[in-house]
């Protein structure tokens, strides 16, 4: 069991990376990225590609999945979210820009990256004996990057400028640009940030699991699920979704057979939602 | 410009469709004459324009219920798992008990219908973004279900090898005779004639009173609440009719592919329907059939750059969205307001 609960934290650390990226554009730009799992993917390949086809250290490769991934939601924001949101009737179609958004990075991906799965080789060897349970190097090191990686992110937004900026501006844009914060600037960073987020956590996974180009749609999923449990807007209930998804997740496997553990997971998220429709931290929404 | 957006009381006293300048009825026969006449005439010979044609007829059914689910102000993603179901439906009664794909084809629909209406209930008092996910999660968990229960199901082997429809008769009177192999034509009339149901039904509840309680949802459920309106069963026949209009799509494409796997209908087919939805336009009855004819089309004439088919497909799909952001339809509606405008000034 400990073994199990132990796994448990390796996916609820980086799951709770998805969930933060996905949580952060919602909340500034009131847009759901249904394009996240594809950015999570690329992200991966990014440190596929400049630790073994480049040859450089995996943690360069890491830096980079956030800054290319980072700039890849930028430039979304700039020519697609921003254009479209003034313009239309329905808030519905940003949504479907973002799906559009996911089918075409999933196409291109595939033209430029193969079909083939690509993983790197093992950030780390041995093993770790963990309250009698025993846990690769490789993995210890994903939680701890992740867990760091989730309190900077936490007291960025909690106690830098921009940070704060963005939690304005998440609460109330027009109030926000009266304090003269540049809401066009911050936009775009807010969702870069997003995005990088996604692609770090991909980067970070695929030193344990491969990535490959269809990944995507079953991370979207993912996040959505763990967004659902927390509750959408929340950056606390975002973390909380991970690792709620990451516990359902390792003890399904452990217990049922492969498709079975997913469809349980449906169901359980459907009967919770009609107890609490707006998750566990989140605030009413409609 | 729509001012039904923004007086939410409008919506009950007057139908949407009378404002709309497309002729209803005069256009439900122009789509039927170019279907049932025009398509068999020119391209009667070719079965590959046939079968783009039958196909295009039963998505655009199918995504009829996406619309009318938007017309509640939801934003369905479940499509396509009920489609599963009608499918499954159908596949398991014509191969397992021999009954005639006849019956199947409403019963398909009707068994969606319920399962819409038991998990809709629930799950229909969320809204916005929650909706839209965890209908998403829905057709996600339809494909898992088909495939954890291989007893039932075959799991990822799929049903495979179904009998075409047979021969409908009434009292000793054949009313269809039965499908031939390789006929393409009984399929194609099939599909229409789903489509031209499916349109006229959609037309008739979006102008009848319903319809109107149900724009009321989209606009203002408190609203709609204070007059007295049950919202939580408007909403649920909604859904459950969305629902049927996709088991019985899902029925005939098993029936069209005689096979069913868990992979027939995913969440990128859900996402596909709403496309056609927004791409042929929100307001009007018949957009969906507009956007699955221009996306459907233009995804085959891509289909020479091979693979590279998608990736520019789904980068006119983002183009639509940037330049139309709210439609075809409605673009044409704009320009035909303003001609009408210049012709009166």
């Amino acid at each position: 069991m400990t073994q199990v609960l132990l796994n448990a934290l390796v996916v609820g650390t980086t799951y709770a990376l998805i969930a933060l990226g996905i949580t952060i554009i919602f909340s500034i730009m009131k847009v759901v990225n249904f394009a996240h799992g594809q950015l999570y993917m690329i992200g991966g390949f990014v440190v596929y590609y400049f630790n073994v086809v480049f040859g450089l250290p995996f943690w360069f490769g890491l830096l980079m999945s956030f800054v290319i991934v980072g700039a890849l939601g930028i430039a979304m924001e700039l020519f697609l979210f921003r254009p479209v949101m003034l313009r239309v009737k329905r808030e519905e179609v940003t949504m479907l820009l973002a799906m559009g958004t996911a089918v075409f990075l999933e196409s291109l991906a595939l033209i430029v990256f193969g079909e083939k799965q690509r993983g790197v080789p093992p950030i780390a060897t041995g093993i770790v004996e963990l309250f009698g349970a025993r846990l690769p190097t490789g993995r210890v090191v994903v939680i701890v990057v992740a867990a760091l990686l989730i309190v900077a992110l936490m007291l960025f937004i909690g106690y830098t400028k921009t940070g704060r900026a963005l939690r304005a501006m998440a609460q109330d844009r027009d109030a926000t640009a009266l304090q003269g914060v540049n809401l066009k600037w911050l936009s775009a960073m807010g969702f870069g940030l997003g995005t990088g987020l996604a692609g770090l956590a991909g980067g970070l996974l695929v030193a344990i699991f491969a990535v490959h180009t269809g990944a995507g749609t079953a991370v979207s999923i993912k996040a959505f699920l763990m967004i659902m449990i927390g509750g959408a807007g929340v950056l606390s209930g975002a973390i909380l979704g991970g690792f709620v998804l990451g516990v359902l997740e390792s003890v399904g496997y452990a217990l049922l057979p492969g498709s079975m553990t997913f469809l349980i997971i449906f169901l359980i998220v459907i009967g919770f939602l009609i107890v609490r429709p707006h998750g566990i931290m989140g605030k009413p929404w409609g | 410009m729509n001012t039904q957006d923004t007086i939410p009381m409008s919506g009950f006293a007057m139908p949407q469709s009378a404002a709309s300048p497309l002729k209803p009825l005069g256009l439900g026969l122009l789509v039927a004459i170019a279907y049932f006449i025009g398509v068999p005439l020119l391209f009667g010979g070719n079965g590959y324009v046939l079968n783009v044609t039958t196909t295009m007829a039963v998505v655009s059914f199918i995504s009829f219920g996406v619309w009318l689910t938007f017309a509640i102000g939801r934003i369905n993603l479940a499509q396509a798992g009920f489609a599963l179901i009608g499918s499954y439906v159908t596949a398991i009664l014509v191969s397992r008990f021999g009954v005639s794909f006849w019956l199947c084809l409403p019963l398909s629909g009707l068994v969606a219908a319920i399962i819409g209406g038991l998990i809709g209930w629930p799950v229909l008092r969320l809204k916005g973004v929650y909706f839209a996910m965890i209908t998403l999660c829905i057709t996600e968990a339809c494909r898992l279900t088909a495939l954890s229960f291989p007893a039932v199901t075959r799991g990822a082997q799929g049903i495979v090898d179904l009998p075409l429809p047979g021969e409908l008769s009434l009292f000793g009177l054949t009313l269809i005779p039965a499908f031939e192999k390789g006929a393409r034509l009984p399929f194609f009339y099939l599909a229409g004639s789903l489509l031209m149901l499916g349109l006229w039904f959609m037309w008739l509840l979006d102008t009848s009173r319903v319809g109107a309680v149900f724009r009321s949802l989209r606009q203002n459920e408190d609203l709609a609440v204070s007059l007295g309106i049950n919202i939580a069963k408007y909403r649920v026949v909604a859904f459950m009719v969305s629902c049927f209009y996709a088991g019985v799509g899902g029925a005939f494409f098993a029936a069209l592919q005689q096979n069913v796997y868990p992979t027939s209908f995913q969440v990128i087919d859900s996402v596909y329907f709403m496309v056609y939805c927004f791409v042929g336009g929100l307001e009007f009855v018949i957009g969906p059939l507009v956007g699955a004819l221009v996306m459907m089309v233009s995804f085959e004439l891509l289909h020479e750059l091979q693979r590279y088919q998608t990736v520019i497909f789904s980068g006119l799909m983002i183009l639509c969205i940037l330049l139309m952001p709210n439609g075809i339809l409605s673009v044409l509606k704009a320009r035909a307001a303003r001609a009408k405008e210049a012709s009166d000034a």
